[in-house]
């Protein structure tokens, strides 16, 4: 954990209608970080603060070593941004912004951008007007990859992509990460490729970060308990137990810091354990964000 | 590269444990005996598209089950036990049976009349088997 590719410290930005309020992110240079929150939580804002396109109220944001926004220019050497509002010239060929981002990155890496090319099955001698949104965003891909950047930061780099062109994505980015020293920090909705790719998740809320650690932990911590509660018997809110349903003499029990002993704790009670599930990263990102939102009406 | 290994989606358990039972199976089989050297977690990683610390959780179990050893800077290896394939199936067994017992004692089968069952299985597969 040496390395930081990314670290962010007490990071505020005050907008009319949106605070992001004292973030603290921190990505280990060798892993790929995802983000995940609603829509208006916070994550692109966020990005553009740790690239400098957008400046912090307060707090500090180092980037590949550089300050920013103040050291921008020397960071920007080696960070890859794609979006998806991001434009390529749509009169121009995909070859034409080839030649050009290479002629601007000494990195570029034509062998590379070649296989790219034929791995995502574009054709360099089209016009971007031409392509589809799946193609777009892997022609911006592409010119991103074969600079070679030692940080990638992606924003929904998978929204709106057919399965065949997501799973091509999702083998570039594992394969960027063969050499130790490069990170990657993408957003996503979809959770499902976040929980295959990433080693740590950051979940964004309204603002607020609410969690951030390495993923097998935390998926580890989330578990669902299906529980046979004879009659009688009432089932107690334990420490961590985030949610009770019950119907009759079956209730699930939502728990975000499971230990063995939890179970046992409710088998001591006179429930009967059915079964112990782990959860997906969808169920939690759900469940984690209602939860949120009951303590902020709380 | 060792490509066979294969995630499941629909498989409700969590990747490293599918990680951790493929690795298991083969080494069950024989395909990979004691000594046999595992693929780096950095490349097992990039080819199964899959998150380095997920690799990095599956080879740590591993190794705290006494299934693999890992050198520092010399990478895994199957740990050189020649009763190990031997083991994997044991276990395996193990889990299936405290999961038969589970079961019968739901349904209030006797001890008796779950081992009369369990041969009756048995007798069917050698049957079946023969044919």
């Amino acid at each position: 954990m040496t390395d930081l590719a990314i670290k962010l410290e007490g990071v505020t930005k005050r907008y009319r209608y949106f605070t992001l309020d004292n973030i603290d992110l921190e990505v280990p240079a060798g892993e790929i970080m995802g983000l995940i929150g609603p829509n208006g939580a916070g994550k692109s804002t966020t990005i553009r603060i740790l690239l400098g396109l957008v400046h912090q109220d307060s707090g500090n944001v180092r980037v590949l070593g550089h300050r920013m926004p103040a050291e921008q220019v020397q960071a920007k050497w080696n960070i890859g941004f794609a979006s998806e509002d991001m434009r390529l010239y749509d009169a121009m060929t995909l070859g034409w912004h080839m030649n050009f981002i290479r002629s601007l990155y000494p990195k570029w890496d034509e062998k590379y951008a070649q296989l790219l090319l034929k791995r995502f099955g574009l054709n360099a001698e089209q016009k971007i007007k031409g392509l589809s949104h799946g193609q777009r965003v892997k022609a911006m891909l592409l010119l991103v990859l074969a600079r070679c950047p030692r940080l990638l930061v992606l924003d929904e780099p998978t929204t709106g992509l057919d399965p065949v062109a997501r799973h091509e994505i999702l083998r570039e980015l594992t394969a960027v990460m063969q050499d130790e020293g490069r990170s990657i920090l993408f957003s996503s909705h979809n959770t499902q490729d976040v929980e295959q790719i990433s080693d740590r998740i950051t979940f964004i809320d309204r603002g607020r970060i609410i969690d951030s650690m390495d993923k097998e932990t935390y998926l580890d911590r989330w578990r669902r308990l299906r529980l046979e509660v004879p009659a009688g018997i009432e089932l107690h809110a334990l420490p961590g137990i985030i949610d009770i349903r019950q119907n009759g003499r079956l209730a699930v029990v939502t728990s975000n810091d499971f230990v063995p002993d939890l179970a046992s704790a409710y088998e001591n009670s006179g429930a009967r354990v059915q079964s112990i599930e782990n959860m997906t990263l969808e169920e939690i990102f759900v469940a984690n964000v209602e939860r949120s939102r009951e303590e902020v009406e709380a | 590269m060792d490509s066979a290994f294969v995630i499941s989606q629909s498989d409700k358990r969590p990747i490293y444990l599918q990680i951790m039972e493929q690795i298991k199976r083969r080494i069950a089989v024989g395909d990979w005996p004691e000594g046999h050297a595992l693929p780096s977690i950095r490349q097992l990683a990039v080819d199964l598209q899959i998150s380095v610390i997920t690799v990095k959780r599956a080879y740590l179990e591993l190794e705290r089950e006494g299934v693999i050893v890992t050198q520092q800077g010399r990478g895994s290896r199957v740990a050189p036990d020649p009763d190990l394939g031997l083991r994997i199936h044991e276990e395996e067994l193990q889990r299936h049976l405290e999961h038969a017992a589970r079961l019968s004692a739901l349904l209030g089968l006797k001890p008796r009349e779950l081992a009369s069952r369990l041969r009756e299985v048995r007798d069917t597969i050698a049957e079946k088997e023969k044919s």
